[in-house]
């Protein structure tokens, strides 16, 4: 098992370095973005990876709510945790892109701003998690994670609503349909890289949270031999 | 008893308690008004411009001055351990969160009852609008907020420091219900957009958050 991690940790190095090359050397520049649109090759998957960590943390919440399993419970404590730092990824590449392109750093836009929120709730369950206390931690974390997934597309419905009343800036390059094939090429080699780099990094966050716990585990039974003697 | 018995004595204890000591009402009556008189320092603002920025002074002023009494709702239970002493009972858990949510609604639709005469003093405010859709929306979205906070603050009782624990993890989930309150009071007031969307918007944000809160409040409660 660990030497299958081993090699998946290097094919995700080789996979990285390719991907790179091919954003940054093979890809043709765009016409009118110019070079900062090659962000978007970092940018997108990165809202990917971001996306399926919190999705893992909803799921994994669930799962621990029905069959309290202290294994899922620290799956959601890494997802919630990776998801995050992907998310930041996203909110301090779009910005950099935005400013040469849009002309501003920021827009209350649709996508923006539920990233934004999504950012914000996920940070909140960071910070619940660091504050419960013991036993209970778990259980509290697993029914928030439960709101922030529910909150997500009633918050993507509502500012939808109040932004279509406004011009929103044209969502140019990126997935869409009118995607040279060169680019296409090399978002998706990213887009496997960055998920790969996702999964080597919720599995050795997954692993310290075990260790975490068995640390504590084992305080907590020294402890309760010392009280006994 | 029936769950409908239960939350009735729950909320009439928790009515009686309010009205004799006037904990919640007092302090977030005072820290509205602050609020109020403050926000009129820094914006000094016509009544044309008042009903613009009113809709998001209120729901803000709320939104801050309703964390007292959410934080008050189940720290007045630890005392005695009534709350363990809550589990233990045969009694229904829904019951006990229903009638905290119902008293905590209460409480800030009284404090909004009394602060729409300082709105109306110190900004000139008043509204182009129906006033029934004003109503509307303020029982909509202080249900919003009040459904949400009444379990967030059975999460952070269990915290350390609970007090500063509720806005953290109340406002990241409350912001559409805000938008939905401030973009309807705004448009309301204004009398510019209609807005039905938003008083639908907070309609489905209540009917999903009050299952999601009955469907999780016995497992928050029973949290070991």
């Amino acid at each position: 098992m660990k030497n299958l991690f081993i090699a998946f940790v290097v094919l995700t190095v080789a996979l990285l370095a390719y991907s790179t090359y091919q954003a940054l050397f093979v890809a043709p520049t765009e016409q009118t973005m110019g070079e900062v649109q090659r962000i978007f090759y970092y940018h997108v998957p990165s809202a990917w990876t971001a996306g399926v960590c919190f999705f893992v943390n909803f799921l994994a919440s669930l799962l621990y709510l029905w069959k309290r399993d202290a294994r899922s419970d620290a799956l959601a404590a890494a997802s919630a945790e990776v998801g995050v730092m992907f998310c930041t990824i996203v909110l301090i590449t779009g910005p950099i892109w935005a400013r040469p392109v849009w002309g501003i750093w920021w827009t209350w836009d649709a996508r923006l701003t539920t990233t934004l929120v999504l950012w914000l709730i996920y940070v909140s369950y960071l910070v619940l998690r660091r504050f419960a206390a013991g036993g209970q931690q778990q259980v509290l974390a697993a029914a928030l994670a439960v709101f922030g997934f529910v909150d997500v597309p009633i918050v993507y419905m509502s500012i939808r609503w109040f932004r279509t009343q406004h011009p929103a800036p044209v969502m140019g390059g990126g997935e869409n349909s009118g995607l040279d094939p060169a680019m296409l090429h090399a978002f998706l080699w990213n887009l496997l890289a960055f998920t790969c780099v996702g999964v080597v990094l919720l599995v050795l966050r997954y692993r310290l949270q075990r260790l975490e716990e068995s640390v504590e585990a084992a305080h907590a039974a020294a402890a309760l031999q010392g009280g006994s003697q | 008893m029936t769950t409908f018995a239960t939350a009735r004595a729950t909320l009439l204890k928790d009515l009686r308690l309010e009205w004799r000591s006037k904990d919640a009402i007092n302090s977030m009556l005072f820290f509205a008004l602050l609020v109020v008189v403050v926000f009129s320092f820094a914006f000094s603002p016509t009544a044309e411009e008042s009903r613009r920025i009113a809709g998001g002074l209120v729901w803000v002023a709320l939104l801050f001055a309703a964390i007292f009494a959410l934080n008050q709702t189940w720290a007045r239970e630890l005392r005695n351990q009534v709350l363990d002493a809550y589990r233990v009972s045969p009694a229904p858990p829904n019951a006990l969160f229903l009638a905290k949510a119902i008293g905590n609604f209460l409480f800030v639709l009284v404090l909004e009852v009394l602060m729409t005469p300082l709105f109306v003093v110190f900004y000139g405010l008043r509204s182009i609008g129906p006033v029934w859709q004003l109503i509307v929306v303020a029982l909509l979205g202080t249900w919003a907020l009040v459904v949400n906070g009444t379990f967030f603050a059975a999460l952070s009782i269990r915290t350390r420091s609970r007090e500063i624990m509720l806005p953290l993890i109340l406002f990241p989930i409350s912001i559409p219900a805000l938008l939905g309150m401030v973009d309807a009071t705004t448009s309301i007031l204004t009398g510019e957009a209609s807005p039905d969307f938003w008083i639908k918007m907070l309609a489905v944000y209540d009917v999903v958050f009050t299952a999601v809160c009955l469907l999780l409040f016995e497992t928050v409660l029973n949290a070991e």
